[in-house]
């Protein structure tokens, strides 16, 4: 039995993904806020990527001064809004709240951070602003939370900054890829304008940098290049019957809701093939967009799986089914997908092996893939001297983000393999200040 | 069960919780409504002069989200007609024969005060308060807190009253005065019979940011109020505790200030009230407190062993001393429950920055370590930190030595200058000055400096 209907409204569509961090009222941030300790040397400080200063900005909203919180908020992490609402904080500032030792509630520094941040942006209060021209330029590629806040702390240091962005929004996946309870589109393309109407740098749409030639206008027109590419399409299983109607990649078929909302079709029985954080989404939207039944199969045991813990419970919430040590062999079906055929595994010595002669049938009509993002190798070896990892990761100095070609730098999930969109701003705003210590030199 | 009924100087009453003169206790409505809930007596809004009221007359002193921590108002007494309220004191006294109803008076002439106190009488009531606080507008006009502040002219007011009074007559005090107890002995040099306090104090609750202006506000001006509500408690029970503790007062005293729970009510009657009054808890949440407030009391004086009130009127009063008599030998120093620390730090910040240096970070933990040798024992850790009994402060002294100031003094064993052996600090550590500069600096910095910190941010962000 379906937990969700099938939405055919906007609204309807809205309702099925309600936000799971709401937005908080004056009244409720007052009683939150109130609550803080304002802990000595806080652990949600240090527990949050980009460093935010949790106990002044909430001390901030509690006195009355919502501005001046999201001044401390957005001094740390220009994705203060989206950060509020998107990061895994149960496993990071949440989860390092002094009151879970206490068996208390922490507090819900989220919410909190965005109902500073979403009263800034909606008062348009000018709150960052560009720094006096140094007149050198960074080119940009990608509109992501890794471009986008390279952008921001470049324009503050004074740098002309363009941005190429080969889709038709910014964001990157805030808006392309994480799931719609968390976020809406408006709540993030309203911080997106918020952020370049204050600090002024230009971003070009439709514009992907694909070519040896697009390159090398970059490196003769800009004294740095920062690479804010992310990851790329979801990896092909390399499976019998892939191709079957109905048989897509997780990020693709995300981006499709993110897009068309309840436009987007689901099949009535899915299976969600992976165990991480993009598999949970994908099950869990699967059944908020109406189907009958889905069924999450991972290779490993349920402890294994690379996901939170509490976005698992958040898929089973919505009434996703387990199925634990099975391999799939071949996606069965006549044109369109009719079935998985999946193997029974068992832990062998640390590995995965299969049973011999398991074989089964799980019938369904959609096949969603999440098993991670290919990296984007081919584009990355047309950069002379840039070098990845063994993991297909662009290799860069820790602190300044300069990759193994000095006019390049990058950050965010091009560079770290895929993390959360926190560390994309985090690490984009140090890698900024690398470029600003390395043309200075210059 | 106990029992909780009290004779309050003559004034019977099935149990010490009265709501005090004010607007709780402004109709016959009211009071019949707060005896139907359970409350013992009421004194009956000020009755006197015909007066008249602004609009926007009260302002709260929040504290985080906390409503109403302190309250004020710029109210006069009551605006309705004297006649009304002595009809309605007879038909509430009509109705409950059992319960204390009390008219608080203010006027002016002796004649006046004659006509009102028989007027009262004959209305019913059972006692009669006279209202020498109300600090504003009133005092304006000679009357209220200007009379309170006045010994002599209290006590003359109070010599017109009984010259009349059949009933009993309670005098409350106004606590803007450096020593409530001179008014106190004038009123039972007058000859009243037992005294109330505190009224509420002058104050200034706060100012509006926008228009300058303190609350409340009356057209984008206001005036100075007068202050109540649970902020104010401390300051009435040390006033309670000053004319309980004086040889010549000796009056039974009605405790009013800050009450809002029976363990309010049970910290003024262990201070020497023998019925206590409410007002801001009631203004608050309406007359149904008034259940929690027996219950707690009943309960608290099953669990020890009290039969009636007057089994603990003043208990505490023994021991609330001079300094001076403290005994000086009594050691206690903090000591950290470390399976309950949740590792706020804050006790480590308020000793650091706020007390004396006493504690200390390890590596690798964020639980703090007391450095015993240099607590003095101020409780100040104990008292902020979040986790109950975390912190606990725990006895050194062995228990045998006992001696005071006065002992030392009277023996000769005081310091008489600063590096005199027996001079109190002189074996304190304090750090070398320099020492703080830079400290924990890393752990206190913004979180963007914090990340930055080997960077220097030249841009400045301005709005
Ligand atoms: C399904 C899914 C759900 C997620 N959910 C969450 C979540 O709930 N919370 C969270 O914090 N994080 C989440 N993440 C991770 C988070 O979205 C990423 O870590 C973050 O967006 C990385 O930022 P980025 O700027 O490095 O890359 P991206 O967000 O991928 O942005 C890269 C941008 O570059 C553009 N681009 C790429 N190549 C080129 C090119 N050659 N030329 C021009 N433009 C180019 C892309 O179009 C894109 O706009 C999720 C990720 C996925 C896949
Ligand atoms: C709005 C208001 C009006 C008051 N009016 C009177 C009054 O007419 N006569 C009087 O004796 N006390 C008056 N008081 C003082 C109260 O009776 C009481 O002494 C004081 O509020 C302290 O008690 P509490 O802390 O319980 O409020 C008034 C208090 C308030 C808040
Ligand atoms: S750890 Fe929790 S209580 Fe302490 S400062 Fe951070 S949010 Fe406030
Ligand atoms: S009792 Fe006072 S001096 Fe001792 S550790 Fe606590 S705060 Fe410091
Ligand atoms: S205040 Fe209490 S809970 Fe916080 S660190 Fe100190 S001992 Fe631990």
């Amino acid at each position: 039995m379906a937990e969700y209907s099938t939405p055919t409204s906007e609204q309807e569509f809205h309702a099925n993904f309600a936000q799971l961090k709401p937005r908080m009222n004056a009244s409720e941030a007052l009683f939150e806020s109130s609550r803080c300790l304002f802990c000595f040397d806080a652990p949600c400080i240090q527990a949050c990527p980009s460093g935010i200063d949790i106990p002044q900005f909430i001390r901030q909203i509690n006195s009355g001064n919502d501005t001046g919180a999201a001044r401390t908020i957005y001094e740390a992490n220009y994705f203060g809004n989206a950060c509020g609402k998107v990061c895994p904080t149960e496993v990071l500032c949440e989860g390092a709240c002094v009151y879970n030792l206490q068996d208390v509630k922490p507090i819900e520094i989220g919410r909190l951070q965005s109902f500073a941040t979403r009263k800034a942006i909606e008062e348009e209060k000018p709150l960052m602003q560009a720094g006096i021209p140094n007149g050198r330029k960074v080119a940009i590629v990608g509109a992501g939370p890794a471009g986008i806040s390279a952008a921001c702390e470049l324009r503050a240091l004074g740098y002309e900054v363009d941005v190429f962005e080969a889709k038709d929004q910014p964001s990157g996946l805030t808006v392309y890829g994480v799931a719609p309870y968390k976020i809406t589109n408006e709540e993030v393309l309203a911080e997106m304008a918020y952020l370049q109407k204050q600090f002024g740098y230009s971003v070009q749409y439709n514009s992907p940098i694909t070519s040896q030639a697009d390159l090398q206008a970059l490196e003769e027109g800009y004294d740095a290049i920062f690479l804010g590419i992310g990851l790329g399409r979801t990896n092909a299983l390399l499976l019998p019957g892939e191709e079957r109607e109905n048989c897509v990649g997780a990020v693709e078929f995300i981006e499709q809701l993110r897009m068309n909302h309840h436009a987007t079709t689901v099949g009535r029985k899915v299976i969600v093939l992976g165990g991480g954080n993009t598999a949970m989404d994908a099950a869990s939207e699967s059944s908020r967009l109406g189907a009958d039944s889905v069924i999450l199969a991972y290779r490993r045991g349920k402890e294994d799986m690379g996901a939170y813990e509490f976005e698992y419970d958040l898929a089973k919430g919505v009434g996703v089914k387990g199925l634990f040590n099975v391999a799939p062999v071949e996606i069965v079906g006549n044109g369109k997908v009719e079935g998985v055929k999946f193997i029974r595994t068992a832990l062998h010595e640390g590995q995965v092996q299969t049973v011999p002669g398991s074989e089964f049938v799980e019938p369904c009509d959609m096949v969603i893939k999440a098993t991670g993002q290919a990296k984007q190798t081919h584009f990355l070896s047309l950069i002379g001297g840039l070098k990845t990892d063994g993991k297909g990761r662009i290799v860069a100095d820790e602190r300044t983000g300069q990759t193994t070609n000095p006019q390049y730098f990058t950050s965010g999930d091009a560079r770290n393999g895929g993390a959360e969109v926190v560390n994309a701003a985090a690490e984009a705003k140090a890698a900024a200040r690398g470029i600003h210590e390395y043309l200075s030199r210059k | 069960m106990p029992d909780l009924s009290i004779n309050f100087a003559g004034i019977k009453s099935p149990n010490p919780f009265w709501l005090a003169s004010a607007p709780p206790t402004n109709s016959g409505y009211q009071v019949m409504k707060a005896f139907d809930a359970g409350w013992g007596g009421a004194v009956w809004k000020t009755l006197g002069v015909p007066v008249v009221n602004v609009s926007s007359r009260y302002g709260s002193v929040n504290y985080r989200d906390k409503r109403m921590m302190g309250f004020n108002n710029i109210e006069l007494i009551s605006d309705r007609p004297l006649s009304d309220n002595l009809r309605e004191i007879e038909e509430v006294k009509k109705r409950f024969p059992n319960h204390a109803v009390i008219a608080s008076l203010m006027v002016q002439s002796r004649q006046e005060w004659h006509d009102i106190v028989r007027q009262s009488q004959e209305a019913g009531a059972d006692g009669i308060e006279l209202n020498f606080g109300c600090p504003h507008g009133m005092c304006e006009r000679g009357m209220g807190s200007a009379v309170g502040q006045e010994p002599e002219v209290l006590q003359t007011i109070v010599e017109w009253v009984m010259e009349v009074a059949k009933i009993p007559v309670i005098v409350k005090l106004t606590p803007n005065i450096s020593d409530i107890t001179e008014p106190a002995m004038a009123a039972r040099r007058g000859g009243a019979d037992a005294i109330s306090l505190i009224n509420t104090i002058q104050s200034i609750v706060g100012v509006d940011l926008d228009l300058f202006a303190p609350y409340p506000i009356v057209d984008g001006k206001g005036s100075n109020g007068g202050y109540c509500g649970p902020a104010v408690k401390p300051i009435a029970l040390n006033m309670l505790k000053n004319c309980a503790q004086h040889p010549d007062v000796r009056l039974p005293i009605s405790g009013i200030g800050g009450i809002e729970t029976w363990r309010d009510a049970v910290e003024h009657i262990l201070l020497g009230a023998s019925s206590v009054q409410v007002c801001t808890a009631a203004m608050h949440y309406g007359f149904g407190i008034i259940r929690e407030m027996t219950s707690g009391l009943e309960q608290y004086m099953v669990d020890k062993g009290f039969n009636t009130i007057y089994d603990f009127v003043g208990k505490a009063l023994p021991n609330v001393l001079h300094w001076e008599d403290l005994n000086m030998k009594y050691k206690v120093t903090a000591n950290i429950h470390e399976e309950k620390c949740i590792g706020c730090q804050l006790c480590y910040t308020a000793c650091e920055d706020g007390a004396h240096q006493a504690i200390k970070l390890n590596a690798g933990t964020r639980v703090p370590e007391i450095i015993e040798a240099n607590c003095v024992g101020c409780n100040l850790c104990s008292l902020v930190c979040p986790v109950e009994d975390c912190i606990t402060m725990d006895r050194k002294d062995d228990g045998t030595a006992h001696v005071t100031w006065k002992e030392r003094t009277e023996a000769n064993d005081i310091p008489t200058e600063f590096n005199d052996e027996k001079a109190g600090g002189r074996h304190h550590w304090v750090p070398e000055p320099a020492a703080a500069l830079g400290k924990e600096k890393h752990k206190t910095l913004p979180g963007k400096a914090r990340q930055f910190e080997k960077v220097t941010v030249t841009q400045e962000v301005t709005e």
